[in-house]
């Protein structure tokens, strides 16, 4: 039976209604139902990141501070932070449609350890309880970096239960990385290759290579952070001798790489979406593979070019700033390669497509900036201003955000077996690109005169500029909120999806949407190449 | 990594052989992150003994060396009944696999039990840092230190406490777990086809010991030329 | 997808005799921290560790025969705590002025 020719009803039997009850999913080792799991504890931080963000747009609509005081504001930018990176942006792929999609693009049952699976989503759930806890009372306000002394010293806020929090959610991080490590080295169906796989593999493997060589790191600085706050030793304590800049050595060895764990999932998406929506296989597919881990290991050579006005030796900040161009060389890579696999594919635009453009083209923006701050002379100048905000909000929600979206639409059908509305799924990406321009890009000119990031007031001059962005940052949030409206409204009211509703290649679309608890009727065997858009799909392979 | 159960082949393995495969790669990538998790904690080490290369020197004097020596000795023993038991486990002789971890757990417990010696030894001569640190006209002259050095000794003890309490966790943790695992040899859980969980935990036991060989001198024997 | 290696069965004796130099090693690094090696003392001293993690490694973990895979796990390990510690100290040894005085 070809995909065609399947009838427009969703099996009888599927992973969602295999079982019922709310044990059914609180001690599930599905994968994909522990991906659910994820999806809606990320939304919830998501949304948590969210208001806060609406927080701090709407007291710099004005010069002023007259909406909230100093010290509220440093906790609005803080817990914005601590939400949207560590509750959301870093597990908001892997965690999700890595969890859903692995298993099923590489031919197997289930991840390699579905307890650990499971384990890792309440590591997260205690984490994020742990934060919760901090926010009742009354947050914290170090920024989400944590920076000594003032974190181990000075501040008097709700600093260590968030530590404990991310301390625990860390792990969850590094549980799911050792997962998906085993997972796709031992776990691919016969004939899947390495350079079969699809690239969204590619870039999780990158990804779970940070997240388990970077993240113990930062655990450990967060304990040491934590036990001088609790039990007063002197790690970081100049009085002791200590130097607090060692805390952001330790601190960026993780967070730089950290970008990537969020970028690089995108990527993977990106790839696949502009293969699929180009009719045409990918161009140049060993080097975005090979980019992918570039990018991974090149990543823990520069945390330095965070730090370059700190106290940091000069030798030490050139070195930095020289290994950070390098960044720039698998990144264009892939850039380059996309940009090929467009020209003369069959190139169509629907929504998923629409979020990949939108990757594209923000990612090259967010990536360029990029090298203007690994640029020590320039770096000097912007550090600490809105053109550093304006760059990584580029990269994590311009780039990130982006790709999750369109990963979470192309993917959609799969998971739920029904079909989002495209006018409305349309609309709101066009809003989001739209509004998140007009947020984020007045933002580089405001950075680049001067206005400090972390203040709640600033002179009359920039006001115009800050209004366009708050106005900007409410068609965002628009834009934000259509999805999981019309989302949401589709997994009872969508149109049934068949299996592959795209016309894709990979194994994912050729199981039932959405599919059985164990995937497979039996093990797929792999015969073709990766991404044969010239060949006609493979049939699917029916329970 | 506890991922086996009463009947050894889960689900969604195809063979036993690719179940055994995919957990060892997967302590190894657990372990890898253990290294990470140390190393934060090595490089903070490694960073202000350079700066305050005599303080820790003096400061180190003041650690029984001797006791250091005996926990390294008991703790390469520990690891060698591991790998015993492992062995043991291997050829599916449970009752002695089962004996070799219960050795291994008093080794263990003797490493703890001379651990909290040392830390009591630390109490009483209010060397804790933050918790319990003496006046500086006491410590000072019980490290041989003056001036600003007897504030920087507190670097040395929380790194030394920080460095031995964490890895005396992992050991916290280490015991349970092989208490179990000698339980279910003892009871013949253990095949020559199955024995993965014992030689899991003795690569995590292992990789405790190695901790320890590194914390060993760079703590306990510096300085003393 | 298997490496033969996991299933090798060491024979006891290779343990006994590196416990017996696991033991002499820890002889040595407490006679050679008696000595004064000048600037080489911390060398010697984790010289003598690493020479003892590695038979740890070896032998105890059967990393010897284990896959090429789990050896490259190991390398990975070592070689990023490394990248840690070496560029971390690249920049407190280069900075002109002192830390803390």
């Amino acid at each position: 039976m070809s995909a065609a020719s399947e009838t427009r009803q969703l099996p009888r039997e599927h992973y969602l209604n295999a079982e019922y009850g709310w044990r059914s999913w609180l001690f599930t080792i599905d994968h994909k139902r522990i991906a659910i799991l994820y999806l809606a504890s990320i939304t919830v931080a998501f949304f948590i990141g969210g208001a806060y963000a609406t927080a701090i747009r709407l007291e710099l609509v004005t010069p002023p501070g007259d909406l909230v005081l100093s010290e509220s504001y440093n906790k609005l930018f803080t817990m914005h932070g601590i939400y949207m990176i560590f509750f959301f942006l870093i597990p908001s792929i892997p965690a999700t449609l890595g969890n859903f999609l692995i298993p099923l693009m590489i031919g197997a049952k289930d991840l390699a350890f579905p307890r650990i699976n499971l384990l890792s989503w309440y590591l997260y759930v205690i984490g994020l309880l742990f934060v919760l806890y901090s926010t009742a009372h009354g947050g914290l306000d170090t920024g989400w970096t944590f920076y000594t002394p003032y974190s181990t010293q000075f501040s008097h806020t709700a600093v260590n239960s968030a530590a404990v929090g991310i301390f625990i959610a860390g792990f969850s991080s590094i549980l799911t990385g050792l997962n998906f490590i085993v997972t796709i080295h031992k776990m691919r169906a016969p004939g899947l290759t390495w350079f079969r796989l699809p690239l969204f593999v590619w870039a999780h493997y990158a990804t779970s290579i940070i997240q388990i060589l970077g993240t113990p790191v930062v655990a450990v600085t967060i304990l040491l952070v934590a036990l001088e706050r609790i039990f007063h030793f002197g790690f970081f304590d100049p009085n002791r001798g200590g130097d607090p800049i060692l805390f952001q050595h330790l601190f960026w060895f993780y967070s730089h790489p950290a970008v990537y764990i969020m970028i690089l999932p995108s990527m993977g998406v990106v790839s696949e979406l502009v293969t699929c929506f180009s009719r045409k296989k990918v161009f140049g597919y060993n080097f975005i593979a090979a980019s992918s881990l570039a990018i991974a290991v090149i990543g823990f050579l520069v945390w330095g070019h965070h730090m370059f006005i700190t106290g940091q030796s000069v030798y030490a900040g050139m070195v930095f700033s020289a290994l950070s161009f390098l960044v720039a060389i698998p990144s264009a890579i892939k850039v380059f390669n996309w940009t090929a696999t467009l020209y003369r594919g069959s190139v169509s635009w629907q929504t998923p497509m629409l979020y990949a453009f939108g990757f594209i083209g923000l990612f090259t923006i967010g990536g360029l900036t990029g090298l203007f701050l690994a640029t020590l002379g320039m770096d000097v100048h912007v550090t600490d201003t809105y053109f550093v905000v304006a760059h990584f909000h580029y990269i994590m929600v311009g780039g990130a955000i982006m790709g999750y979206l369109g990963g979470l639409h192309y993917w959609w059908p799969k998971i739920t077996g029904r079909l989002y509305q495209e006018w409305w799924a349309r609309v709101s990406a066009v809003l989001i690109f739209a509004g998140f321009n007009l947020t984020f890009l007045p933002q580089f000119v405001l950075g680049y005169l001067g206005m400090p990031r972390r203040y709640h007031y600033y002179p009359d001059e920039f006001q115009v500029l800050n209004v366009m962005s708050s106005a900007g940052a409410s068609i965002l949030a628009i834009g934000y909120v259509l999805p999981m409206i019309y989302l949401a409204w589709s997994m009872r009211y969508g149109a049934i999806a068949s299996s592959n509703p795209f016309d894709a290649t990979g194994l994912e679309w050729r199981t039932p949407s959405p599919p059985p608890t164990h995937n497979f009727p039996g093990t797929p065997v792999v015969e073709e190449e990766v991404y044969d858009y010239a060949s006609p799909r493979k049939e699917a392979l029916l329970v | 990594m506890s991922e086996a159960h009463s009947t050894p082949l889960q689900h969604h393995f195809t063979s036993l052989e690719q179940q055994k495969d995919a957990a060892t790669l997967g302590m190894w990538a657990f372990l890898v992150q253990e290294v990470l998790f140390f190393g934060g904690m090595f490089t903070a080490y490694t960073v202000y003994r350079n700066q305050h290369y005599s303080v820790f020197e003096a400061c180190s004097h003041h650690l029984d060396w001797k006791l250091g020596a005996f926990n390294t000795a008991v703790l390469i023993g520990s690891s060698l009944t591991m790998a015993l038991a492992v062995h043991a486990a291997a050829l599916g002789k449970g009752r002695a696999a089962a004996l070799w971890l219960a050795a291994t757990i008093g080794l263990g417990s003797i490493f703890l039990g001379v651990k909290v010696v040392e830390y009591h030894e630390k109490w009483e001569h209010q060397l804790i840092p933050g918790l319990r640190w003496g006046p500086a006209e006491e410590v000072g002259p019980a490290l041989h230190l003056s001036g600003a050095d007897v504030d920087r000794a507190q670097l040395y003890f929380s790194l030394y406490f920080g460095m031995t309490g964490l890895h005396a966790l992992h050991m916290i943790i280490g015991i349970p777990i092989l208490a179990w695992l000698a339980w279910r040899a003892w009871a013949g859980h253990f095949t020559t086809e199955y024995s993965t969980p014992v030689e899991m935990t003795g690569l995590y036991w292992h990789f405790v010991d190695i901790v320890w060989i590194f914390l060993f001198p760079l703590l306990y024997l510096i300085g003393h030329h | 997808m298997s490496s033969g290696g996991s299933h090798h069965v060491v024979s006891v004796w290779a343990y006994l005799g590196v416990f017996l130099a696991l033991m002499a090693f820890t002889g040595i690094t407490v006679w050679a921290a008696g000595q004064d090696f000048g600037v080489y003392n911390t060398a010697v001293a984790v010289g003598i560790a690493v020479a003892k993690a590695t038979m740890v490694v070896l032998i105890f973990m059967h990393v010897k025969w284990g896959t090429k895979l789990t050896q490259l796990f190991v390398v990975a390990g070592v070689v990023f705590l490394l990248i840690l510690i070496a560029i971390t100290m690249s920049d407190y040894i280069s900075r002109p002025w002192p830390i803390m005085q």
